[in-house]
């Protein structure tokens, strides 16, 4: 018997909150800031599943019901990304050490 | 146009460069190339997602159209926000994670073939359960985190709202949740689907609308962990490994953030969430102390004090946000190092309405980071230092919390101010901070008061010199 792919999944999920558990520890206090702000950026990659939707529509129909969700969740998805990183690099070109 | 194994292959490239992102931040030096690493990953996992579905007609097009539209948008807001405005932002962001959560969960209930999810009204059973849990906690994030931007805004009122019989609502609403779920699955009916995201948006409205300004720290963090559940929800949808990573990296540091919030606090994550915090029954116990005898000086005398220190700490907080004095802060250290004064910053864990708040604004300032210290590292200095200059900081400061149990605020972890030589208090009057308690420092014998605006104090202070 073959094992469930959603088990697979799991595992990983599992995993990674371990990872993110250790990761975001190590993270120093005086970054916590630009942490929220990234990690709000890399929470859009969500932007891939409002893709699949937008491109299920065929050319006839561009704009159906499950697309139009998609492209609404691409435009949201987007200002966040750029929005995200952009923002995050602004904050931490400004962090700079004693000039000696 | 690849196959499914290349396309997951790819997208745990994404997952492991946004690990490389998070760690980056472990310090300054690695910080910009680990924000590198993140840009990185999303935009392999945007190509190969176009790759994969290889539909390059009218709609592509359209795509690029609205993801551009959605990227100068976060351009133009990434370049034009000031830095005191941050926590409003990122509540703002959350809000669009969450929404952008719901809305894929909602296309792929509505069309379940484009994600290889079965049919409608007949979807796969565990891809239900998935989405419906993306959907429900992404439709709170949204909602929670459109009341903690009004809030933080101003537009809405800082003071926690609660009712009679609000915590059996919620449990009430909870378990309605829970209902639905369940009999959607067995029917696929789609209005069960609509009703399980509309009760959801009430619950993001319930759940932060009694938390006060003060716990806003924990809500900020709070939101950014629900934010990553709910990308997760969806990656489980939606089968997508970036995202399955991405959700759990985020959910935890999320977690992990409210959590050095609370303890930054000395309140049980169950406490902030029960609200009700802040209230106004503290405020009136205070009145009667206002008798008090409290020194109080001017600007000359504060730089006649700082001129003859040889150490001198500086305890910025959400005030200092708020009169946007960190750079007339930084003139004034500037001029104190060229009289040979040692400066240091001491930053509380929840000085301001989010972690990390004044280290942004004092990097804003160009005030180096290796001169700015967190509470544990710097605690013990107060003892031997001259002068502690606190500027828009209240609670954090307040003695009460080591010493009067009856206190809301007893057992906070607080800078031991009170132990510098003299305490330079910058404020605009004695009313108490956000959470209503009376500053005992405020009548201490080697407390001088500086009633006036953070900003303009300091300035004037940098004309004495």
């Amino acid at each position: 018997m073959e094992i469930d792919p959603f088990v697979f999944r799991l595992s990983i999920f599992i995993l990674s909150i371990f990872v993110g558990y250790y990761v975001v520890w190590s993270v120093t206090p005086s970054l916590h800031t630009p942490l929220m702000s990234v990690t709000n950026a890399i929470s859009s990659v969500i932007i891939v599943g409002a893709i699949i939707a937008a491109l299920a529509g065929n050319n006839e129909n561009i704009f159906n019901a499950a697309s139009i969700f998609g492209f609404l969740a691409i435009i949201l998805a987007a200002v966040n990304i750029f929005g995200g990183f952009l923002v995050t690099q602004r904050m931490l070109a400004m962090y700079k050490k004693k000039k000696k | 146009m690849i196959s499914i194994n290349l396309l997951a292959l790819f997208y745990l490239i994404s997952g492991v460069l946004f690990i490389l992102a998070l760690r980056g931040l472990s310090s300054p030096e690695t910080s910009r190339q680990g924000n590198f690493f993140g840009i990185l990953g999303m935009s392999i996992a945007v190509v190969v997602t176009f790759l994969s579905v290889g539909n390059f007609s009218t709609s592509f097009i359209y795509v690029i159209v609205f993801l551009l539209i959605g990227g100068s948008v976060g351009a133009l807001i990434a370049f034009k926000i000031p830095m005191t405005a941050m926590p409003e932002l990122v509540a703002g962001f959350h809000s669009l994670v969450g929404l952008a959560a719901v809305f894929v969960a909602i296309s792929a209930f509505v069309n379940p073939e484009a994600f290889n999810l079965g049919f409608s009204g007949n979807i796969k059973l565990a891809s239900l359960i998935e989405m419906s849990i993306g959907a429900a906690v992404g439709a709170v994030t949204f909602s929670g985190s459109i009341i903690a931007f009004l809030k933080l805004r101003g537009i809405m009122s800082g003071a926690p709202i609660t009712f009679p019989g609000q915590h059996i609502l919620n449990l009430l609403i909870l378990i309605s949740i829970i209902g639905l779920t369940y009999f959607l699955c067995k029917t696929q009916n789609s209005n069960l689907f609509w009703s399980l995201i509309v009760i959801s948006f009430l619950v993001g409205i319930l759940l932060i609308i009694p938390i006060g300004g003060a716990d806003m720290p924990v809500v900020i963090s709070m939101l950014n962990s629900y934010s990553g559940w709910a990308a997760a929800g969806i990656g489980f949808t939606l089968e997508n490994t970036a995202l399955i990573i991405t959700g759990a990296l985020v959910g935890s540091s999320g977690a992990i953030l409210s959590y050095i919030m609370c303890k930054g606090m000395n309140r049980s994550f169950f406490s902030v969430i029960l609200g009700g915090f802040g209230g106004t029954d503290q405020i009136s116990k205070s009145e009667n102390k206002e008798q008090k005898p409290v020194k109080s000086g001017n600007s000359d005398d504060a730089a006649f004090l700082m001129k003859n220190a040889s150490s001198v700490i500086i305890v910025p907080g959400y005030g200092m946000a708020v009169a946007q004095a960190q750079h007339a802060l930084r003139e004034m250290v500037d001029a104190l190092k060229k009289n040979g004064i040692k400066v240091s910053y001491a930053i509380h864990p929840v000085a301001g309405r989010m972690p990390g708040h004044m280290n942004v604004l004092l990097a804003e300032a160009n005030v180096p980071y290796d001169e700015v210290f967190e509470l544990e590292e710097i605690n013990n200095d107060f003892a031997n230092c001259d002068v502690a200059y606190v500027i828009g900081a209240n609670d954090v400061t307040n003695p009460v919390a080591k010493t009067d149990p009856q206190s809301p605020i007893y057992g906070m972890p607080i800078l031991d101010v009170e132990k510098a030589k003299s305490v330079l208090f910058v404020k605009r009057s004695l009313s108490p901070g956000y959470a209503g308690v009376d500053n005992d420092l405020f009548y201490r014998e080697n407390t001088l008061m500086l009633f006036a605006d953070a900003k303009k104090m300091t300035e004037d202070i940098i004309k004495s010199f």
